[in-house]
């Protein structure tokens, strides 16, 4: 065993982490950053966000303007409080990171463009083309080489958080290239670790989100909130799920159905294509049921179209990745002919429970991005509104993570805890032998949350799912890990991941079984009505061994009175 | 044929080499990506490879695939006349495991050519830097690089001396000293001048033709080069 002792652990170089880092870096040059990822950190999934990020830099829009959309679109369970700070972080952003070098879309002046996106009423969101999260993570990752006290741990797989006295000392890894067991022992750690959209099969996300970060903080006593929330995008494309930027409509691409109609007046008559993405995914999903879906080329999946065709000339300089996905992947030019899209699995409202100085219940813990739930996002995340999380509050976490860093000794290890770490991963996991195959439990826990905790949820549907969920983690017990190298098993690290997989499915199916109302993402078509007076809480599960305990925990309101949503 | 036939160069651990063979149902996969994921769930769960966006944009599937390099993910089998595919770890990169390879040596060559806008205001942060359309044309292309690695391992030049600087590295230097924001363009072009830059390079264009993102290393190269020389005459006779 070895450890590595940095002042600021990381974990997750994606857009937040990344950020998280630098602001750290840059607060003390003495303070020294471990950036540990499973990935090499341009490998995070941060890098496939495509249409933009909001920010208020127009005179004729305001901060309560961009506060009332996130309010709005996050059918009022995001905390009021946190929004109305958090959109005064963001410009400043958008600037920094032009300075280093992002190539934010231009006005003919030179000035930073802007353009619309779904649910918003001001075109705010800055964007690079449709390749926002991959410009901006070039631009972070190569910001962060300036910094000499910024020590890279790439392809370090995180598999527990040592908790001691309500305060964190250490993480236990795994170097995936050598196989070591490596315990990195610091004074603060930033949870940037992302989502779990890769629960569900047809989804949007990169492989590698399996929600690890969660995970790892559930199983050390920090509750997670909001869990059953997940955002379902309307347009991943068929059948592999890769996005397509909700930007796509917000430049005037139209949804039709198989009589090759635009359907979206019927769910959404005023925004229609640039409503929501809750209210356009079950748009969607309403008219496949009603028969009106396209089956054919693509397995068994039905579809809608996305027809692009009528802003073709807007294709190769606002959304020429789409453009290129669209031939490499379907050799359909866009150009001329619609797109096949159904919803998929998105975006992880939920996550840590967090605020808005990203702290959480330990106190030199901080969470931010996807692996956080501020909640800034509460039941539906607006387009455009992830990216710029990722910014303004990672350089709020790298700061306070460094703060409290350059006033805090090292607490020291707890050995006990780390070699019960290293026990469960030698001496249980590779050594159990029932035969069960990792990959197959994994194909069969994300059919299940497709067809049973999806866009549209029921009682039954739901206790199916948990029934199911239940078995997957009694075969989880029987697994054989075939692969019994030590270097570079990635075999090992799929079933660490799936052990945090099976944890959270458990979290989402519960919270959306007790949660008898419909709001945002969650929709339960036994209460299709959202519940301001029982269910306008956040949704708090806590570790036990008998699975998660669940509580809740009041929204905050400032100044917007819910009222009935409709776009 | 309802099946492709796979055929995989696996290395193991202690550096032993062995061809090994699949078959793999057409119906059940359409790219490359998704062909090797299968094999790792159901065939053989010890075979090891890089992947992870799956949309060609994170750069970390790059491997040679019937004798070229090409991104795993966006090798649709759809596209592709043939039922039988090879597939060997990228070249010029020395193999950990199987198909996964090390890079960063790559990484460290990408950063040794200060890949970032360096300016001497740094830390004001009031108001964007202005850039016209046309400013922005100048660089924008060059921005594309997914660092996936596919032109080092297609450079000829990489192939005989490891410490070339190669193709990805030498476009993020001239992508910077196109970006009207950035100061730094007389340090970087200290750094690509050296015995390991711009010069090395013999124009074969593999570069160019293998890169996955429409990005023309070759080109940024000759634009170097000409940077090189207006340098090179300013220090001879001085002048701005």
């Amino acid at each position: 065993m070895d450890t590595i002792k940095e002042d600021v652990i990381i974990l997750g170089g994606g857009m937040a982490g990344l950020r998280a880092a630098v602001a750290a870096a840059e607060y003390d040059s003495k303070i020294t950053i471990g950036l540990v990822s499973k990935l090499y950190p341009l490998r995070s999934h941060s890098v496939a966000a495509e249409g933009g990020t909001s920010a208020v830099l127009n005179a004729k829009d305001s901060f309560d303007l961009h506060a009332y959309d996130t309010i709005k679109g996050s059918d009022y369970l995001g905390d009021q409080d946190a929004i109305e700070e958090f959109v005064r972080l963001v410009p400043e952003q958008i600037y920094t990171t032009d300075h280093w070098g992002c190539p934010w879309s231009r006005n003919e002046d030179g000035t930073i463009a802007q353009r619309d996106f779904g649910a918003l009423s001001f075109p705010r969101a800055v964007f690079a083309a449709d390749k926002t999260g991959f410009h901006v993570m070039q631009t972070l990752y190569s910001r962060a080489l300036m910094y000499p006290n910024i020590h890279f741990y790439n392809e370090y797989f995180a598999t527990k958080l040592v908790v001691e006295n309500n305060l964190f000392n250490a993480i236990t890894t795994i170097n995936i290239k050598t196989g070591d067991f490596v315990v990195f022992q610091g004074k603060s750690i930033v949870f940037a670790a992302g989502g779990a959209g890769r629960l569900y099969q047809f989804s949007t996300n990169a492989h590698f989100v399996t929600g690890d970060g969660d995970g790892i903080a559930y199983r050390a006593g920090i509750p997670l909130k909001d869990m059953e929330f997940m955002q379902f995008h309307p347009t991943g494309l068929v059948p592999s799920g890769i996005l397509i930027t909700e930007a796509a409509r917000a430049e005037g691409g139209i949804l039709l159905n198989n009589e090759k109609k635009r359907f979206m007046s019927t769910y959404a008559p005023n925004k229609l294509e640039k409503a929501s993405r809750d209210v356009v995914s079950r748009a969607i999903m309403w008219e496949i049921e009603a028969g009106r879906g396209i089956k054919g080329e693509y397995g068994d999946m039905e579809y809608v179209y996305l027809d692009l065709t009528g802003i073709s000339n807007l294709l190769d300089e606002r959304l020429p990745m789409i453009t290129e996905i669209a031939k490499k992947f379907n050799g359909i030019d866009a150009h001329t002919e619609p797109i096949p899209i159904h919803p998929a699995a998105h975006y992880t409202m939920g996550g840590i429970d967090s605020n808005v100085k990203t702290t959480t219940l330990y106190p030199n813990v901080f969470a931010v991005g996807e692996n956080a739930c501020v909640s800034i996002h509460g039941a539906n995340r607006l387009g455009s509104n992830s990216t710029n999380e990722c910014l303004a509050l990672g350089n709020v976490a790298g700061k306070v993570a460094a703060e409290w860093a350059k006033s805090h000794d090292f607490a020291s290890v707890s050995i006990s805890s780390v070699n019960d770490e290293e026990k469960r991963i030698w001496e249980d996991l590779l050594k159990r032998n029932g035969g069960e195959n990792v990959a197959k439990i994994r194909d069969d826990l994300r059919i299940n949350l497709d067809k049973n905790v999806g866009v549209f949820r029921t009682e039954d549907l739901l206790q199916q799912g948990l029934k199911n969920i239940k078995s997957y983690q009694e075969r989880y017990n029987r697994i054989t890990i075939e692969d019994k190298s030590s270097k570079f098993n990635m075999e090992l690290q799929w079933a660490l991941e799936l052990g945090f997989m099976l944890d959270l499915a458990e979290i989402i199916n519960v919270g959306a079984i007790m949660r008898k109302e419909s709001r945002g993402a969650h929709y339960r078509r036994d209460f299709p009505d959202r519940d301001d007076k029982n269910f306008m809480k956040h949704t708090i599960a806590s570790y036990s061994v008998n699975g998660p305990q669940i509580s809740y925990k009041p929204v905050v309101k400032t100044k917007w009175e819910p009222t009935v949503r409709s776009y | 044929m309802d099946e492709y036939t796979v055929e995989i160069k696996r290395t193991d651990v202690d550096g032993k080499t062995r061809m090994q063979t699949f078959k793999v149902p057409k119906d059940k996969v359409s790219t490359v990506l998704e062909t090797l994921l299968y094999i790792k769930g159901y065939l053989d769960q010890t075979l090891t490879f890089r992947y992870s966006c799956g949309m060609e944009i994170c750069g970390s599937c790059g491997m040679e695939i019937n004798g070229k390099p090409h991104m795993a993910c966006s090798f649709v089998l759809d596209n592709f006349k043939g039922d039988k595919i090879l597939i060997e770890p990228l070249k010029h990169f020395k193999i950990l495991r199987d198909l996964a390879v090390d890079i960063d040596p790559f990484f460290d060559k990408y950063k040794a050519v200060k890949p970032y806008v360096i300016r001497n205001d740094d830390g004001n942060y009031q108001k964007e830097l202005l850039q016209t359309p046309k400013q922005f044309d100048e660089y924008i292309d060059y921005s594309m690089c997914i660092k996936c690695g596919l032109c080092m391992a297609a450079c000829p030049i990489e192939g005989s001396d490891e410490n070339y600087l190669g193709p990805a590295p030498l476009t993020a230097a001239w992508r910077f000293i196109a970006d009207n924001r950035d100061q730094g363009k007389k340090m970087r072009l200290e750094i690509v001048s050296g015995a390991e830059g711009a010069s090395r390079c013999h124009f074969a264009g593999e570069c160019t033709e293998v890169c996955p993102k429409g990005v023309n290393p070759s080109f940024a190269i000759q634009k170097l080069r000409s940077s090189m020389i207006g340098l090179e005459f300013q220090k001879l006779f001085g002048g701005k």
